[in-house]
Protein backbone atom coordinates (compact mmCIF):
# COMPACT_ATOMS: atom_id res chain seq x y z
CA UNK A 1 0.00 0.00 0.00
CA UNK A 2 1.79 3.66 -0.60
CA UNK A 3 1.84 5.71 1.89
CA UNK A 4 -0.69 8.03 1.87
CA UNK A 5 0.32 11.43 3.97
CA UNK A 6 -2.35 12.61 4.47
CA UNK A 7 -3.89 9.74 5.91
CA UNK A 8 -1.01 9.47 8.12
CA UNK A 9 -1.07 12.91 9.80
CA UNK A 10 -4.74 13.25 10.64
CA UNK A 11 -4.84 9.61 12.42
CA UNK A 12 -4.68 9.59 16.15
CA UNK A 13 -0.56 8.54 16.66
CA UNK A 14 1.29 7.85 19.73
CA UNK A 15 3.48 11.24 19.60
CA UNK A 16 0.78 13.33 19.43
CA UNK A 17 -2.00 12.47 20.30
CA UNK A 18 -1.55 10.66 23.99
CA UNK A 19 -1.49 12.26 26.87
CA UNK A 20 1.09 11.13 29.73
CA UNK A 21 0.91 13.84 32.89
CA UNK A 22 2.91 10.58 35.13
CA UNK A 23 6.11 12.30 34.06
CA UNK A 24 5.97 15.62 32.19
CA UNK A 25 10.19 15.67 31.99
CA UNK A 26 10.40 12.52 30.17
CA UNK A 27 8.45 13.49 26.80
CA UNK A 28 9.29 9.83 24.80
CA UNK A 29 10.65 6.43 25.00
CA UNK A 30 12.23 5.12 22.31
CA UNK A 31 14.15 1.86 21.28
CA UNK A 32 15.84 0.72 18.43
CA UNK A 33 17.19 -2.80 17.47
CA UNK A 34 19.83 -3.10 14.16
CA UNK A 35 19.30 -6.66 12.78
CA UNK A 36 20.84 -8.35 9.49
CA UNK A 37 20.24 -11.33 7.26
CA UNK A 38 22.85 -13.84 7.63
CA UNK A 39 22.64 -14.36 3.68
CA UNK A 40 23.36 -11.08 2.68
CA UNK A 41 25.73 -7.74 2.47
CA UNK A 42 24.91 -5.00 4.62
CA UNK A 43 22.96 -2.15 3.08
CA UNK A 44 26.25 -0.26 2.29
CA UNK A 45 28.13 -2.85 0.19
CA UNK A 46 25.35 -5.04 -1.37
CA UNK A 47 24.26 -3.49 -4.77
CA UNK A 48 20.61 -2.43 -6.50
CA UNK A 49 19.62 -5.93 -7.00
CA UNK A 50 20.62 -7.60 -3.64
CA UNK A 51 19.12 -4.38 -2.00
CA UNK A 52 16.04 -4.83 -3.73
CA UNK A 53 16.15 -8.38 -2.50
CA UNK A 54 16.80 -7.74 0.67
CA UNK A 55 13.73 -4.95 0.98
CA UNK A 56 11.16 -7.58 -0.56
CA UNK A 57 12.16 -10.54 2.14
CA UNK A 58 12.37 -8.03 5.37
CA UNK A 59 9.05 -6.10 4.02
CA UNK A 60 7.31 -9.21 3.21
CA UNK A 61 8.03 -10.38 7.11
CA UNK A 62 7.22 -7.09 8.69
CA UNK A 63 3.74 -6.55 7.11
CA UNK A 64 2.88 -9.93 8.36
CA UNK A 65 3.58 -9.61 12.07
CA UNK A 66 0.58 -8.83 14.16
CA UNK A 67 2.08 -5.25 15.21
CA UNK A 68 1.77 -4.23 11.34
CA UNK A 69 -1.64 -5.07 11.47
CA UNK A 70 -3.28 -2.09 9.43
CA UNK A 71 0.18 -0.62 8.96
CA UNK A 72 1.78 0.75 6.03
CA UNK A 73 4.86 0.37 4.12
CA UNK A 74 6.95 2.54 1.49
CA UNK A 75 9.69 2.65 -0.45
CA UNK A 76 11.46 5.99 -0.30
CA UNK A 77 12.22 6.79 -3.66
CA UNK A 78 8.74 6.73 -4.31
CA UNK A 79 8.19 9.81 -1.83
CA UNK A 80 8.88 13.14 -2.69
CA UNK A 81 11.51 15.27 -0.85
CA UNK A 82 8.67 16.96 1.44
CA UNK A 83 7.33 13.74 2.27
CA UNK A 84 10.07 12.70 3.39
CA UNK A 85 11.01 15.41 5.22
CA UNK A 86 7.41 15.07 6.98
CA UNK A 87 8.57 11.53 8.44
CA UNK A 88 11.62 12.63 9.68
CA UNK A 89 10.21 15.27 11.65
CA UNK A 90 7.93 12.51 13.31
CA UNK A 91 11.09 10.16 14.53
CA UNK A 92 9.65 7.56 11.46
CA UNK A 93 12.68 7.36 9.59
CA UNK A 94 16.14 8.57 9.99
CA UNK A 95 17.57 11.33 7.92
CA UNK A 96 19.65 8.81 6.60
CA UNK A 97 17.26 6.78 5.28
CA UNK A 98 15.85 9.23 3.96
CA UNK A 99 18.77 10.01 1.90
CA UNK A 100 18.95 6.52 0.46
CA UNK A 101 19.45 5.04 -2.79
CA UNK A 102 17.14 2.48 -4.00
CA UNK A 103 15.90 -0.46 -2.28
CA UNK A 104 15.34 1.43 0.88
CA UNK A 105 12.04 1.69 3.08
CA UNK A 106 9.95 1.80 5.52
CA UNK A 107 7.16 -0.03 7.50
CA UNK A 108 5.15 2.10 9.86
CA UNK A 109 2.12 0.83 12.25
CA UNK A 110 -1.33 2.41 12.11
CA UNK A 111 -0.20 4.28 15.31
CA UNK A 112 3.30 5.53 14.62
CA UNK A 113 4.77 3.94 17.31
CA UNK A 114 6.35 1.55 15.68
CA UNK A 115 8.55 2.08 12.91
CA UNK A 116 10.85 -0.71 11.10
CA UNK A 117 13.21 0.75 8.75
CA UNK A 118 15.07 -1.63 5.54
CA UNK A 119 18.25 -0.88 4.01
CA UNK A 120 19.31 1.96 6.39
CA UNK A 121 22.62 1.53 8.16
CA UNK A 122 21.47 -2.48 8.68
CA UNK A 123 18.91 -4.36 6.90
CA UNK A 124 16.52 -3.64 9.70
CA UNK A 125 16.62 -0.93 11.82
CA UNK A 126 13.40 -1.63 14.65
CA UNK A 127 11.73 0.99 16.54
CA UNK A 128 9.07 1.79 19.03
CA UNK A 129 8.30 4.77 20.33
CA UNK A 130 5.72 5.22 23.37
CA UNK A 131 5.15 8.73 24.57
CA UNK A 132 6.50 9.98 28.24
CA UNK A 133 8.45 7.78 30.32
CA UNK A 134 7.91 3.87 29.46
CA UNK A 135 11.59 2.10 29.16
CA UNK A 136 10.43 -1.26 30.32
CA UNK A 137 7.20 -1.42 28.63
CA UNK A 138 9.30 -0.15 24.95
CA UNK A 139 11.38 -3.01 25.71
CA UNK A 140 8.56 -5.64 26.04
CA UNK A 141 7.07 -4.49 23.11
CA UNK A 142 10.24 -4.62 21.01
CA UNK A 143 11.81 -7.76 22.08
CA UNK A 144 8.25 -8.95 20.99
CA UNK A 145 8.16 -8.04 17.55
CA UNK A 146 12.09 -8.68 17.08
CA UNK A 147 10.73 -12.35 18.37
CA UNK A 148 8.26 -12.36 15.62
CA UNK A 149 10.55 -11.60 13.23
CA UNK A 150 12.94 -13.80 13.90
CA UNK A 151 10.90 -16.71 13.10
CA UNK A 152 11.03 -15.81 9.50
CA UNK A 153 14.19 -14.18 9.16
CA UNK A 154 17.97 -15.61 9.76
CA UNK A 155 19.83 -13.11 11.54
CA UNK A 156 22.72 -12.43 11.40
CA UNK A 157 24.20 -13.88 14.90
CA UNK A 158 27.62 -14.49 16.44
CA UNK A 159 27.45 -16.38 20.17
CA UNK A 160 30.66 -14.41 21.00
CA UNK A 161 29.37 -11.16 19.71
CA UNK A 162 25.93 -11.15 19.47
CA UNK A 163 24.10 -9.56 17.12
CA UNK A 164 26.11 -8.81 13.95
CA UNK A 165 25.98 -5.46 12.55
CA UNK A 166 27.38 -3.12 9.85
CA UNK A 167 29.10 -0.59 12.50
CA UNK A 168 30.81 -2.80 15.16
CA UNK A 169 29.62 0.39 17.42
CA UNK A 170 26.53 -1.20 17.72
CA UNK A 171 27.62 -5.11 17.72
CA UNK A 172 26.18 -7.30 20.53
CA UNK A 173 22.54 -6.44 21.75
CA UNK A 174 22.48 -3.44 18.68
CA UNK A 175 20.08 -1.91 21.04
CA UNK A 176 19.97 2.07 21.02
CA UNK A 177 17.26 2.58 23.94
CA UNK A 178 16.81 6.67 24.49
CA UNK A 179 14.61 9.33 25.83
CA UNK A 180 14.07 12.24 24.83
CA UNK A 181 14.00 14.34 28.15
CA UNK A 182 12.62 18.28 28.47
CA UNK A 183 15.22 19.95 31.19
CA UNK A 184 14.45 23.45 30.70
CA UNK A 185 15.13 24.65 34.38
CA UNK A 186 18.68 22.86 34.51
CA UNK A 187 19.46 25.00 31.09
CA UNK A 188 18.18 27.85 32.95
CA UNK A 189 20.20 27.20 35.74
CA UNK A 190 23.45 26.75 33.84
CA UNK A 191 23.82 23.11 35.05
CA UNK A 192 23.13 21.46 31.61
CA UNK A 193 27.39 21.09 31.38
CA UNK A 194 27.51 19.44 35.09
CA UNK A 195 24.54 16.68 33.94
CA UNK A 196 26.13 15.71 30.60
CA UNK A 197 29.04 15.16 32.66
CA UNK A 198 27.71 13.00 34.80
CA UNK A 199 25.93 11.03 32.60
CA UNK A 200 29.00 10.50 30.89
CA UNK A 201 30.74 9.10 33.30
CA UNK A 202 27.65 6.44 33.96
CA UNK A 203 28.34 5.56 29.92
CA UNK A 204 25.55 7.40 28.51
CA UNK A 205 25.68 10.02 25.64
CA UNK A 206 23.65 13.48 25.70
CA UNK A 207 22.42 14.60 22.80
CA UNK A 208 20.89 18.08 22.30
CA UNK A 209 22.07 21.71 21.64
CA UNK A 210 23.70 23.19 24.71
CA UNK A 211 25.75 26.15 24.06
CA UNK A 212 26.20 28.91 26.41
CA UNK A 213 23.44 31.11 26.96
CA UNK A 214 21.85 29.78 23.85
CA UNK A 215 19.49 27.34 23.39
CA UNK A 216 18.09 26.53 20.22
CA UNK A 217 15.99 23.84 20.86
CA UNK A 218 13.89 23.88 23.60
CA UNK A 219 15.87 22.23 26.05
CA UNK A 220 15.59 18.82 24.26
CA UNK A 221 17.94 16.25 25.28
CA UNK A 222 18.50 12.89 23.84
CA UNK A 223 20.06 10.53 26.56
CA UNK A 224 20.78 6.98 25.33
CA UNK A 225 22.92 4.22 26.06
CA UNK A 226 26.55 4.68 24.74
CA UNK A 227 27.36 0.41 24.37
CA UNK A 228 25.88 -2.43 22.94
CA UNK A 229 28.18 -5.53 24.08
CA UNK A 230 28.93 -6.84 27.13
CA UNK A 231 25.66 -6.20 29.02
CA UNK A 232 22.21 -7.30 28.82
CA UNK A 233 19.16 -5.30 27.46
CA UNK A 234 17.44 -5.76 30.64
CA UNK A 235 20.42 -4.55 32.15
CA UNK A 236 21.06 -1.30 29.87
CA UNK A 237 17.70 -0.64 30.37
CA UNK A 238 17.57 -0.75 34.21
CA UNK A 239 20.67 1.55 34.14
CA UNK A 240 19.47 3.73 31.78
CA UNK A 241 15.92 3.86 33.17
CA UNK A 242 18.30 5.08 36.70
CA UNK A 243 20.35 7.90 34.99
CA UNK A 244 16.72 9.13 33.70
CA UNK A 245 15.33 8.76 36.86
CA UNK A 246 18.10 10.91 38.53
CA UNK A 247 17.94 13.15 35.73
CA UNK A 248 14.20 14.21 36.05
CA UNK A 249 14.90 14.91 40.46
CA UNK A 250 17.42 17.30 39.12
CA UNK A 251 15.34 18.87 36.97
CA UNK A 252 12.07 19.12 39.61
CA UNK A 253 15.31 20.67 41.83
CA UNK A 254 16.25 22.84 39.54
CA UNK A 255 12.59 23.97 39.11
CA UNK A 256 11.96 23.88 42.84
CA UNK A 257 15.13 25.99 43.45
CA UNK A 258 14.34 28.81 40.40
CA UNK A 259 11.18 29.38 41.83
CA UNK A 260 12.23 30.01 45.48
CA UNK A 261 14.78 31.88 45.02
CA UNK A 262 13.64 34.18 41.98
CA UNK A 263 9.90 33.60 42.20
CA UNK A 264 9.02 36.15 39.61
CA UNK A 265 11.90 34.51 36.68
CA UNK A 266 9.49 31.65 35.54
CA UNK A 267 6.28 32.91 35.76
CA UNK A 268 7.66 36.26 33.64
CA UNK A 269 9.32 33.93 30.86
CA UNK A 270 6.52 31.89 30.44
CA UNK A 271 4.05 34.39 30.55
CA UNK A 272 5.90 36.06 27.69
CA UNK A 273 6.28 32.92 25.84
CA UNK A 274 3.03 32.46 25.71
CA UNK A 275 2.05 36.17 24.69
CA UNK A 276 4.44 35.94 21.73
CA UNK A 277 2.44 32.48 20.78
CA UNK A 278 -0.87 33.85 21.09
CA UNK A 279 0.10 37.15 19.10
CA UNK A 280 3.16 37.17 17.18
CA UNK A 281 3.05 37.09 13.47
CA UNK A 282 6.52 35.82 12.60
CA UNK A 283 8.06 32.42 13.98
CA UNK A 284 11.27 30.81 13.50
CA UNK A 285 11.27 26.74 14.20
CA UNK A 286 13.67 27.55 16.56
CA UNK A 287 12.08 30.27 17.98
CA UNK A 288 8.69 28.18 18.27
CA UNK A 289 10.82 25.28 19.86
CA UNK A 290 12.10 27.76 23.18
CA UNK A 291 8.28 29.41 23.19
CA UNK A 292 6.80 25.82 23.27
CA UNK A 293 9.10 24.73 25.57
CA UNK A 294 8.29 27.48 28.32
CA UNK A 295 4.78 26.90 27.89
CA UNK A 296 5.19 22.96 28.56
CA UNK A 297 7.30 23.99 31.82
CA UNK A 298 4.17 26.17 32.04
CA UNK A 299 2.06 23.48 32.30
CA UNK A 300 3.87 21.13 34.49
CA UNK A 301 4.30 24.03 36.82
CA UNK A 302 0.16 23.98 37.25
CA UNK A 303 -0.08 27.28 35.39
CA UNK A 304 -2.00 25.35 32.44
CA UNK A 305 -4.36 22.81 32.30
CA UNK A 306 -2.79 19.38 32.34
CA UNK A 307 -4.12 18.71 29.23
CA UNK A 308 -2.84 21.44 26.78
CA UNK A 309 0.71 19.23 27.45
CA UNK A 310 -0.64 16.96 24.56
CA UNK A 311 -1.52 20.18 22.72
CA UNK A 312 1.88 21.52 23.23
CA UNK A 313 4.01 18.23 22.61
CA UNK A 314 1.68 17.66 18.88
CA UNK A 315 2.89 21.34 18.11
CA UNK A 316 6.29 20.48 18.68
CA UNK A 317 6.01 18.45 16.39
CA UNK A 318 3.70 20.32 13.89
CA UNK A 319 5.38 23.37 13.86
CA UNK A 320 9.18 22.09 12.22
CA UNK A 321 9.64 23.14 8.83
CA UNK A 322 8.64 20.00 6.61
CA UNK A 323 4.82 20.05 8.77
CA UNK A 324 4.93 23.75 7.48
CA UNK A 325 5.39 23.89 4.03
CA UNK A 326 3.36 20.18 4.18
CA UNK A 327 0.11 22.15 6.08
CA UNK A 328 0.86 25.08 2.84
CA UNK A 329 0.30 22.66 -0.16
CA UNK A 330 4.07 24.00 -1.04
CA UNK A 331 7.29 22.02 -1.48
CA UNK A 332 8.97 24.86 -0.94
CA UNK A 333 8.78 28.96 0.44
CA UNK A 334 11.08 31.61 1.71
CA UNK A 335 11.80 31.27 5.28
CA UNK A 336 10.51 34.47 6.14
CA UNK A 337 6.79 33.22 4.27
CA UNK A 338 7.67 30.07 6.65
CA UNK A 339 7.96 32.15 9.77
CA UNK A 340 4.56 33.60 8.98
CA UNK A 341 2.43 30.56 8.68
CA UNK A 342 4.19 28.95 11.53
CA UNK A 343 2.97 31.73 13.37
CA UNK A 344 -0.46 31.33 12.07
CA UNK A 345 -1.20 27.81 13.18
CA UNK A 346 -0.26 28.81 16.76
CA UNK A 347 -1.88 31.73 16.93
CA UNK A 348 -4.81 29.56 15.62
CA UNK A 349 -4.12 27.01 18.56
CA UNK A 350 -3.30 29.50 21.02
CA UNK A 351 -6.21 30.85 20.78
CA UNK A 352 -7.98 27.88 22.20
CA UNK A 353 -5.77 28.20 25.31
CA UNK A 354 -6.99 29.21 28.38
CA UNK A 355 -5.06 32.47 29.59
CA UNK A 356 -2.41 30.86 32.39
CA UNK A 357 -3.24 31.65 36.19
CA UNK A 358 -0.44 32.08 38.49
CA UNK A 359 0.13 30.85 41.59
CA UNK A 360 0.86 33.56 44.48
CA UNK A 361 3.83 33.39 46.19
CA UNK A 362 4.42 30.30 48.52
CA UNK A 363 1.82 27.96 46.89
CA UNK A 364 3.55 25.83 44.62
CA UNK B 1 50.97 29.74 21.62
CA UNK B 2 49.54 26.49 21.38
CA UNK B 3 48.89 25.48 17.74
CA UNK B 4 45.35 24.79 17.17
CA UNK B 5 43.96 21.40 17.25
CA UNK B 6 43.15 19.70 14.22
CA UNK B 7 40.63 17.93 13.14
CA UNK B 8 40.27 14.34 13.70
CA UNK B 9 38.54 13.60 10.22
CA UNK B 10 40.43 15.62 8.09
CA UNK B 11 42.78 18.20 8.40
CA UNK B 12 41.09 21.56 9.18
CA UNK B 13 41.16 23.86 12.30
CA UNK B 14 39.14 22.08 15.01
CA UNK B 15 36.51 24.52 16.65
CA UNK B 16 33.90 21.21 18.03
CA UNK B 17 35.11 19.36 21.14
CA UNK B 18 33.60 16.75 22.43
CA UNK B 19 34.61 14.70 25.68
CA UNK B 20 33.07 11.18 25.98
CA UNK B 21 34.01 8.67 28.98
CA UNK B 22 33.69 5.02 28.16
CA UNK B 23 34.72 2.07 30.74
CA UNK B 24 36.17 4.99 32.62
CA UNK B 25 38.72 5.99 29.67
CA UNK B 26 38.36 9.68 27.89
CA UNK B 27 37.98 9.98 24.60
CA UNK B 28 38.51 13.55 23.41
CA UNK B 29 37.17 13.87 19.66
CA UNK B 30 37.89 17.16 17.72
CA UNK B 31 36.39 18.27 14.75
CA UNK B 32 36.28 20.99 12.42
CA UNK B 33 32.87 22.71 11.75
CA UNK B 34 31.92 20.97 8.42
CA UNK B 35 32.89 17.91 9.57
CA UNK B 36 30.83 18.62 12.81
CA UNK B 37 27.89 19.46 10.40
CA UNK B 38 28.43 16.43 8.50
CA UNK B 39 28.78 14.16 11.67
CA UNK B 40 25.42 15.63 12.77
CA UNK B 41 26.48 16.85 15.92
CA UNK B 42 24.24 19.71 15.47
CA UNK B 43 21.46 17.52 14.99
CA UNK B 44 20.68 15.88 18.30
CA UNK B 45 18.88 12.88 16.20
CA UNK B 46 21.02 12.13 14.17
CA UNK B 47 24.65 12.23 16.27
CA UNK B 48 26.64 9.28 16.97
CA UNK B 49 29.62 9.72 19.31
CA UNK B 50 30.39 6.28 19.06
CA UNK B 51 30.83 6.74 15.35
CA UNK B 52 33.47 9.21 15.88
CA UNK B 53 35.14 7.15 18.83
CA UNK B 54 35.54 4.42 16.06
CA UNK B 55 37.58 6.32 14.13
CA UNK B 56 39.58 7.44 16.77
CA UNK B 57 40.42 4.26 17.75
CA UNK B 58 41.95 2.95 14.61
CA UNK B 59 44.51 5.05 15.44
CA UNK B 60 47.56 3.63 15.53
CA UNK B 61 46.39 1.42 12.71
CA UNK B 62 45.86 -2.37 13.56
CA UNK B 63 47.90 -4.16 11.43
CA UNK B 64 46.00 -6.80 9.09
CA UNK B 65 47.65 -8.94 6.62
CA UNK B 66 47.54 -6.92 3.54
CA UNK B 67 45.60 -8.42 0.28
CA UNK B 68 42.93 -9.32 2.78
CA UNK B 69 40.15 -9.70 1.62
CA UNK B 70 36.46 -11.19 2.49
CA UNK B 71 35.51 -13.67 0.88
CA UNK B 72 31.86 -13.17 0.54
CA UNK B 73 31.51 -9.09 0.11
CA UNK B 74 35.43 -8.55 -1.46
CA UNK B 75 35.96 -6.20 1.60
CA UNK B 76 39.64 -5.12 2.24
CA UNK B 77 40.92 -3.68 5.58
CA UNK B 78 41.34 0.01 3.88
CA UNK B 79 37.70 -0.15 2.83
CA UNK B 80 36.24 -0.73 6.84
CA UNK B 81 39.22 2.18 7.81
CA UNK B 82 37.25 4.63 5.39
CA UNK B 83 33.71 3.78 6.22
CA UNK B 84 34.08 2.27 9.55
CA UNK B 85 32.03 0.00 8.97
CA UNK B 86 32.37 -3.67 7.48
CA UNK B 87 30.86 -5.42 4.37
CA UNK B 88 28.89 -7.90 5.54
CA UNK B 89 28.61 -10.47 8.34
CA UNK B 90 31.30 -12.52 7.35
CA UNK B 91 34.05 -9.70 7.54
CA UNK B 92 33.37 -10.33 11.26
CA UNK B 93 35.38 -13.67 10.91
CA UNK B 94 37.82 -12.39 8.25
CA UNK B 95 38.81 -9.23 10.05
CA UNK B 96 38.77 -10.21 13.30
CA UNK B 97 42.59 -9.50 14.07
CA UNK B 98 41.57 -5.90 13.16
CA UNK B 99 37.99 -5.93 15.02
CA UNK B 100 39.72 -7.49 18.46
CA UNK B 101 41.59 -4.74 19.78
CA UNK B 102 38.62 -2.15 19.06
CA UNK B 103 36.34 -3.69 21.16
CA UNK B 104 38.07 -3.21 24.08
CA UNK B 105 37.86 0.88 23.64
CA UNK B 106 34.11 0.72 21.98
CA UNK B 107 32.04 -1.61 24.71
CA UNK B 108 31.67 -2.56 28.03
CA UNK B 109 32.55 -5.91 27.69
CA UNK B 110 33.83 -7.72 24.75
CA UNK B 111 31.50 -10.92 24.96
CA UNK B 112 27.76 -10.97 24.08
CA UNK B 113 25.43 -11.48 27.18
CA UNK B 114 21.81 -10.55 25.63
CA UNK B 115 19.35 -11.95 23.93
CA UNK B 116 19.08 -14.90 21.44
CA UNK B 117 17.45 -15.52 18.01
CA UNK B 118 16.50 -19.18 19.70
CA UNK B 119 14.35 -19.76 16.74
CA UNK B 120 16.75 -18.77 14.01
CA UNK B 121 19.74 -20.52 15.60
CA UNK B 122 17.91 -23.45 15.62
CA UNK B 123 16.58 -23.72 12.07
CA UNK B 124 20.68 -23.44 11.56
CA UNK B 125 21.34 -25.90 13.72
CA UNK B 126 18.46 -28.20 12.18
CA UNK B 127 19.85 -27.02 8.11
CA UNK B 128 23.81 -27.91 9.28
CA UNK B 129 22.32 -31.20 10.54
CA UNK B 130 20.94 -31.89 7.52
CA UNK B 131 24.25 -31.20 5.14
CA UNK B 132 25.84 -33.97 7.17
CA UNK B 133 23.34 -36.28 6.84
CA UNK B 134 22.60 -35.71 3.60
CA UNK B 135 26.64 -36.46 2.83
CA UNK B 136 26.70 -39.31 5.22
CA UNK B 137 23.72 -40.67 2.92
CA UNK B 138 25.60 -40.22 -0.05
CA UNK B 139 28.89 -41.77 1.66
CA UNK B 140 27.06 -45.00 2.55
CA UNK B 141 25.08 -45.39 -0.24
CA UNK B 142 28.40 -45.38 -2.14
CA UNK B 143 29.91 -47.21 0.13
CA UNK B 144 26.94 -50.17 -0.31
CA UNK B 145 26.37 -49.96 3.62
CA UNK B 146 22.89 -50.05 2.99
CA UNK B 147 21.37 -50.84 6.66
CA UNK B 148 22.87 -47.15 7.45
CA UNK B 149 21.77 -45.53 4.47
CA UNK B 150 18.28 -46.71 5.22
CA UNK B 151 18.66 -45.33 8.93
CA UNK B 152 20.07 -41.67 7.51
CA UNK B 153 17.26 -41.88 5.68
CA UNK B 154 15.08 -41.75 8.00
CA UNK B 155 16.99 -39.19 10.23
CA UNK B 156 16.67 -36.69 7.63
CA UNK B 157 12.67 -37.58 7.34
CA UNK B 158 12.43 -36.33 10.92
CA UNK B 159 14.85 -33.38 10.75
CA UNK B 160 13.49 -32.13 7.80
CA UNK B 161 9.95 -32.72 9.65
CA UNK B 162 11.30 -30.42 12.51
CA UNK B 163 12.99 -27.95 10.31
CA UNK B 164 9.20 -27.34 8.41
CA UNK B 165 10.61 -28.62 4.94
CA UNK B 166 8.86 -30.96 2.62
CA UNK B 167 9.82 -34.21 3.53
CA UNK B 168 9.17 -35.42 -0.07
CA UNK B 169 12.55 -35.28 -2.19
ZN1 LIG C 1 37.18 18.20 9.58
ZN1 LIG D 1 32.43 -9.32 3.99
Amino acid sequence: MPLDIDKLLSTPAELTDNSTAKCPVVLMTRIRLARNLSTHCFPGRADDGERKEIFNRCREAIMATSSMKRGMSVAVDELAPLQRQVLVERHLISRELSAAKSGAGAAINKDQSVSVMINEEDHLRIQVLRNGFQLKRTWTAINALDTALESSLDYAFSPRLGYVTACPTNLGTGMRASAMMHLPALVIAGQMEKVVRAVNQLGMVVRGLFGEGSDASGSMFQISNQTTLGESEPDIVKRLHNVLQSIVDHELNARAKLLETDPAKLPDKIGRAYGILKHGHVISSSEAMNLLSLVRLGVDLGYLPDEYRTVVDRLFIEAQPGHILHRADKPKLESDERDRLRADLLRSEFANFPTPGYPTAGNN
Amino acid sequence: MASPLKCDLCDNPATVHLTQIVNHKVHKVDLCESCAQAKGVTDPSGFSLADLLLKASLNPEPTAPAGLRCEHCGYAPDDFKKSGRFGCPQCYETFTDLLEPMLDNMHKGTAHTGKIPERALQRKQLHDRLHELESELQSAIKAERYEDAAKFRDEIVQVRQEAGLSTAS
